[in-house]
């Protein structure tokens, strides 16, 4: 496979802050890729020195293996999809999607050809003679697009390009966009601070903190295989425990609770005796009521303080006996647990190679607390 | 009393609350303007009294007069005053405009720009005489600097006109220019760029076309009261920046022949009407329509869908 875009040791700086500090990604042709992070973490910093409206501090950026650092924006074979969107006001829609292809000075008849087809890709058949403030919000992010990929782009730049639309359109949008890159093909690179638009479109995700990298993979491998702290809180739900690493007698580790309650842990982590750790636990690896039959689970008792009904999303949320943190619990909806009600009490318990533990002073920028 | 809504929709109506509501003004209109103006206009085909005035006996002397060479003289000069300081305004107005726009200082600006407000317009131009005056300023400092030997004379030409021209009606170039930039989306000439239009290009195809209603209010504003300029060309001026002003004023209280004053004037208010009714249907814009948006050209069956969908809404 062909890589479309090579960002190798690119760093960005505005006076003294580092915006973007030392990264690196490649995306291969045909890929969806997103950069995942917080807001204010250089996403759009980075994106806008791949389509050369920042010039980097330091690195290279290649597309198809070529050089792009002293090339001019309107040079580059990549196109950016605006947070804003920046549609051009004072013209119609076909004037918007046909804008690029102008400057290039192609031919009316093609120029309409390439535009009509691609309003009929976008789910946007007769719109070309629209103005942009008669669509509504879903359509304009479309011709947004409409307006990029009829150049045919190396790359597909997009700039949280669901950021500004509501709740439903934004789950639809989803999947219409992941729909429409498999169409055409052309590699996405998809910046969004929103972790399920990132884990449902991407084929590959970087996960972004602070103007670092810490991970690149598949959503898959961010959710299962965090690989820092960050990463654990930032994608997917997570608990969090607060624990102190001791070593038992054998030379294996168990977290210590703050109420001194001791868990096992288990798994190829970097663990030192007597540091600050934090134990993370997904929801849907707490089990209710487990039968103890596994040496690996660690079990407590708990009182159920709420249940949050959403369907196949169910929740409870419990405090195990001694603790300050409330748990969640992923409540399966096989009627086996339909008797739990608020105030019960339960046995919850998770298998010990089901939770991951970092120590505390990998924290940055993100922290819930 | 309750209104329907299909009712209120129709203000304007025969009948209805709004023309009350529009008598005041349209009060104020007719007395104001439509008044005066007929008064100009018949004066006009009138014969002159002996004493400024006129006497009822209609003519077409005054318009006999108009084709004289000598107004033809005053009306080219009046025309090379008023494009030249339009231009060299708009020339300074525009990155003005753009400079505050882009500014995080916007205020501390503005209050610059406006300050000369502050002072009476006859006195401004009086300042002027004690900066370029033959004993003025500007003469005294090139005398004691020694770059002169005696005092350059600066004043009562074309150019000083011009200057001072310039000076007055630099503000009303730029608010309008810097509130059309200000409200430009600057993410659009990126976004341009991002689609492949060189920097130029990215200006002419965006930047323009979305502050043409500015740059066209601005225009509107120096060119129509630097063409009727009076007061600018009689203190600073000399007799080669004669305008059609000043002729007016001439003719009104010099010559007393009002008909011929009152014709004059009526020619130029049709003219700069006619250009100014010329250029807003060119460009497809209100004159005060500031920002670019709602200049958009709205196709036929689309407006009329919008329309459709504004009814119903009303009708809810
Ligand atoms: N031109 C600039 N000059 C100085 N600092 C800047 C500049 N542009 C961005 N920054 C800083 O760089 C950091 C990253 O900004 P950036 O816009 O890339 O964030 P982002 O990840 O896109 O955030 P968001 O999700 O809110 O859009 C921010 O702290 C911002 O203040
Ligand atoms: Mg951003």
């Amino acid at each position: 496979m062909q890589i479309a875009l090579s960002v190798k040791n690119v760093t960005k700086r505005f006076g003294d802050f580092v915006a973007v500090d030392d990264v690196s990604l490649s995306v291969e042709d045909g890929k969806f890729f997103s950069i995942l992070g917080p807001s204010g973490c250089g996403k759009t910093t980075l994106l806008r020195m791949i389509a050369g409206f920042y010039e980097q501090s330091g690195g290279t950026i290649e597309l198809r293996g070529q050089d792009m650092t002293d090339v001019e924006p309107n040079k580059r074979p990549v196109n950016l999809v605006f947070q804003n969107l920046a549609l051009f006001p004072m013209m119609n829609v076909y004037e918007n999607i046909a804008f690029g292809l102008r400057r290039r000075g192609e031919k009316s008849p093609a120029i309409a050809k390439k535009v009509n087809g691609l309003l009929e890709r976008v789910g946007l058949p007769g719109a070309g003679k629209k103005t942009i403030d008669q669509l509504s919000g879903g359509q304009r992010q479309r011709i947004a697009i409409a307006r990029c990929l009829v150049l045919d782009p190396t790359v597909l730049l997009l700039d949280e390009p669901l950021g500004a639309l509501d709740a439903k359109l934004r789950e639809h949008m989803k999947v219409e966009l992941k729909k429409l890159q498999a169409q055409v093909g052309t590699t996405f690179v998809y910046i969004t601070h929103d972790q399920s638009e990132a884990m449902v479109m991407s084929d590959a995700v970087a996960v972004m903190n602070a103007g670092r990298f810490e991970q690149i993979g598949t959503p898959q491998e961010l959710y299962h295989n965090p690989a820092s702290s960050f990463v654990a809180q930032f994608v997917g739900n997570n608990n969090k425990l607060r624990a102190v690493m001791h070593k038992d007698e054998r030379g294996g580790f168990f977290a210590r609770y703050g109420n001194g309650m001791d868990f096992k842990v288990d798994g190829a982590f970097d663990l030192s005796g007597g540091d600050a750790y934090d134990l993370f636990v997904r929801p849907e690896s707490l089990v209710i009521n487990p039968v103890e039959a596994k040496q690996e689970l660690n079990v407590m008792p708990a009182a159920v303080k709420a249940i949050l009904f959403d369907g196949g999303n169910s929740r409870l949320l419990v405090t195990p006996d001694g603790f300050a943190d409330e748990l969640v619990v992923a409540l399966p909806q096989t009627k086996q647990f339909d008797h739990i009600r608020a105030g019960d009490r339960v046995r919850i318990g998770w298998d010990a190679s089901k939770s991951v533990c970092f120590k505390r002073a990998d924290w940055k920028i993100y922290d819930d607390e | 009393m309750k209104r329907s809504p299909g009712r209120a929709g129709a203000a304007g109506g025969a009948g209805s609350p709004g023309g009350l509501y529009a008598a005041p003004s349209l009060f104020w209109l007719t007395v104001f303007f439509l008044a005066p103006l007929a008064i100009i206009v018949a004066y006009s085909f009138l014969t002159p009294g002996p004493r400024g005035g006129v006497e009822w006996k209609p003519t077409l002397d005054a318009y006999r007069a108009i084709a004289n060479p000598s107004f033809a003289r005053v009306t080219l000069n009046t025309i090379v005053v008023a494009i030249g300081a339009t231009a060299v305004t708009m020339l300074i107005a525009v990155p003005c405009g753009y400079y505050m726009a882009r500014s995080s200082r916007q205020t501390l600006l503005l209050m610059l720009v406006m300050i000369p407000f502050w002072t009476n317009f006859l006195i401004r131009i009086y300042a002027w005489i004690a900066i370029l005056g033959n004993e003025g300023f500007l003469n005294d400092l090139l005398i004691a600097t020694g770059l002169a030997r005696q005092s350059v004379r600066f004043l009562y030409n074309r150019g000083a006109v011009m200057l001072v021209l310039v000076y007055t009606y630099l503000p009303y170039a730029i608010l309008p220019l810097y509130s059309t930039i200000d409200k430009f989306d600057f993410s659009l000439l990126e976004a341009a760029r991002d689609l492949g239009a060189s920097k130029l290009g990215a200006i002419n195809k965006v930047l323009l076309p979305n502050i043409k209603g500015g740059i066209l209010t601005a225009f509107l504003f120096t060119f129509i009261p630097i063409f009727g300029a009076y007061a600018v060309p009689l203190l600073v001026g000399g007799t080669d920046s004669y305008m059609l002003g000043n002729l007016i004023a001439d003719e009104l209280t010099k010559s007393r022949d009002w008909p011929l004053a009152s014709a004059i004037s009526l020619v130029i208010t049709l003219v700069t009407t006619m250009g100014v009714l010329l250029l807003l249907r060119a460009n497809g814009t209100s004159v005060l329509g500031g920002s670019g948006d709602g200049e958009k050209p709205v196709p036929e069956a689309s407006s009329a869908a919008a329309y459709g969908a504004q009814a119903i809404g009303g009708s809810r």
